[in-house]
């Protein structure tokens, strides 16, 4: 099944439901694709229907790598079946989504292969005989570009959000099956069953106005002041992740790729730079209102409206106006 | 137990940022520096699990001759000694390159847990530690949020996606990847910032450990991001940006 040309994209499937990424990431595979073949590969115990339906995408091939040794996820099943993977397909990239699961062991499978991914890269330009990845520096303040030249496997793992699953392009491909050699004395982590900590108290998911505050607030002895701010609005309070973090709010009110995901008529930013974690969590707003003093931050990507200026004069004029106003 | 925690100095988070002439790194006239903050969630575990289980907590640290402020700090919250790896450029290394580097450092010391944050503040490669734990040969866990020892090594809790979580049992020796939020940061003393003074700090060198620099997917070019989407900015002072943001809030965005 050797294609030493083509895109190897490995999708994300936990207990039988796909990772969204994983569509983002096929994408744009497909888009970079330019007459490379892609190929795509899932994961898993009895996969053969998620394999059927990726047969169901323009590729050139699906590919189901069953074991029952990857029933449940560990770092060293996957990668050793990867690495036969790889070996078998001999793709020039391999393309991962860059969820938590990657994170894990896309890292240690580029390592085996004595390669290096490019991790959490927000486009892919065809180069030469090699890629260009950009992807983002000091938390989203700068960008820069990566070069991967000659011979594969390159290695990269895609942001979320980079693609746009609507561009997905349907068609019809055969449908293979790889039985990786796996031996359960390779895995050396003993895994339990994932659990969500004691039901949310607090549910963001249905609120309609959410203010949410960053570390641009400097103490707990502010978190006072924007909730004043939530109470005029009749909002819900939330926050970025140092907030819960450093206990000056509960977790619950986390927003972000570990906390909530939340789609608000409004969302008020307050102090927050807007780091690709915690995108992930607000970005279905309607609106995004983003206070912050610094007119660089990358909140300003995704705000509808923007206040460059100090959080401390601004959230109490904000207050007071609309208490006038109700 | 001897617990190694590899520790990274950044910019500081306020930092303005300039690229410099050589359009791959930042002008680091002006900048203060401090501890990437999930690494110095790291060393808190690190001398946690010292002051529960004994053994010593040994800093590792690759970077410029101004880190010597970030170990030294490090000493002084309770790290027993340190282990710098003196090198300007750092980003004349690749990731797996500057794994090598560390690992070489790693391995003369035979540790019995190795903690890194699990990602930079500056790179954000999020990659060090799975890479270390590959090429020194152990078990890892990523993005953890608990530890705890046990008969048969050490059982974490992973962090995953969305609020969910899991606890994965190791053996030791291991290397975890430590998350911000998984304890409480300690200040350091008067007293520990004295001791610091006569705590040992070995310089190691990339020659010394055998590392060249160099890597097969080296920066190419730094540089501030074209923004897709451009928010409408409200002016003036606080108070008049107030006042036209709850006349939007009212009219257009019809939310108040
Ligand atoms: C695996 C992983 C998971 C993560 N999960 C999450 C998550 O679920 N949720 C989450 O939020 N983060 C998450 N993070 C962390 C994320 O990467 C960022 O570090 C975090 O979101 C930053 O929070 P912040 O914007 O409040 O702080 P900072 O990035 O420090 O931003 C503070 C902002 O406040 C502004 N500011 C400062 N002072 C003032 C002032 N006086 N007036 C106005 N503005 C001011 C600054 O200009 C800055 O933009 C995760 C990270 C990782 C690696």
């Amino acid at each position: 099944m050797s294609s030493s040309d083509g895109i190897l994209v490995v999708m994300e499937q936990t207990r039988g439901a796909w990772h969204k990424m994983s569509w983002e990431t096929l994408a744009g595979a497909q888009q970079l694709g330019g007459g490379m073949p892609v190929t795509a590969a899932v994961l898993g115990h009895d996969v053969g229907a998620l394999a059927a339906e990726l047969g169901g995408k323009q590729i050139a091939k699906a590919i189901a790598v069953d074991h029952a040794l990857l029933a449940s996820y560990t770092a060293d099943a996957c990668t050793a079946a990867l690495t036969q993977l790889v070996a078998a397909v001999q793709p020039a990239l391999v393309l991962l989504p860059h969820t938590y699961q990657v994170r894990d062991f896309a890292p240690k499978l580029a390592t085996r292969a004595g390669r290096v991914l490019v991790s959490d890269v927000i486009r892919i330009e065809a180069a030469g005989d090699g890629f260009v990845f950009v992807r983002q520096l000091f938390q989203g303040k700068l960008n820069g570009d990566f070069r991967a030249a000659g011979a594969g496997p390159h290695f990269a793992s895609v942001q979320a959000g980079a693609y746009r699953v609507d561009t997905l392009a349907a068609g019809s491909a055969p449908v293979e099956t790889f039985a990786p050699a796996l031996d359960a004395a390779q895995i050396r982590a003993r895994v339990e069953e994932p659990f969500r900590e004691s039901a949310r108290a607090v549910d963001l998911t249905a609120a309609e106005l959410i203010v949410s505050v960053g570390r641009g607030i400097k103490g707990r002895e502010n978190i006072g002041m924007v909730e004043a701010l939530a109470q005029a609005l009749g909002a819900e309070l939330a926050a970025s992740r140092p907030i819960c973090d450093n206990g000056w709010l509960p977790m619950e009110r986390q927003v972000g790729s570990s906390g909530q995901t939340v789609s608000p008529k409004v969302y008020f930013a307050v102090g927050i730079s807007g780091a690709i974690q915690h995108q992930v969590g607000m970005k279905g707003a309607k609106t995004v209102v983003a206070i912050n003093k610094d007119p660089n931050a990358p909140i300003f990507e995704i705000a509808d409206y923007g206040l460059v200026g100090d959080l401390f004069e601004i959230v109490p004029a904000l207050t007071e106006e609309i208490k006038k106003h109700k | 137990m001897k617990v190694i925690v590899a520790i990274k100095q950044v910019p500081s988070r306020d930092s303005r940022l300039r690229v410099d002439g050589s359009g791959r790194w930042i002008d680091p006239t002006d900048l203060t520096a401090e501890i990437n903050e999930p690494d110095a969630y790291a060393l808190e575990e690190a001398l946690q699990w010292k002051e529960k289980h004994g053994g010593e907590v040994v800093v590792l640290c690759a970077g410029p001759a101004g880190a010597t402020q970030t170990i030294r700090d490090a000493l002084a919250k309770g790290a027993d000694r340190a282990l710098h790896i003196e090198e300007e450029n750092l980003t004349a290394y690749d990731s797996l390159r500057l794994a090598e580097l560390l690992a070489a450092a790693i391995r003369a010391e035979q540790p019995d847990l190795v903690l890194t944050g699990l990602q930079s503040d500056d790179l954000g490669y999020g990659q060090t530690g799975v890479i270390l734990a590959e090429l020194l040969g152990m078990p890892h866990g990523t993005i953890i949020m608990q530890t705890e020892k046990t008969a048969a090594g050490i059982r974490v809790k992973r962090e995953l996606e969305d609020g969910w979580f899991q606890f994965v049992e190791l053996p030791l020796p291991a290397l975890l990847t430590i998350q911000s939020g998984i304890n409480k940061l300690r200040y350091s003393t008067l007293m520990g910032i004295k001791k610091a003074k006569s705590k040992e700090i070995k310089a190691l060198t990339p020659a010394a450990l055998g590392v060249t620099p160099g890597g097969a997917a080296p920066l190419e070019k730094l540089y501030a991001p074209q923004r897709g989407k451009q928010s409408r900015l409200i002016e003036g002072d606080a108070r008049k940006q107030a006042a036209e943001l709850v006349e939007i809030l009212k009219h257009e965005v019809r939310a108040i």
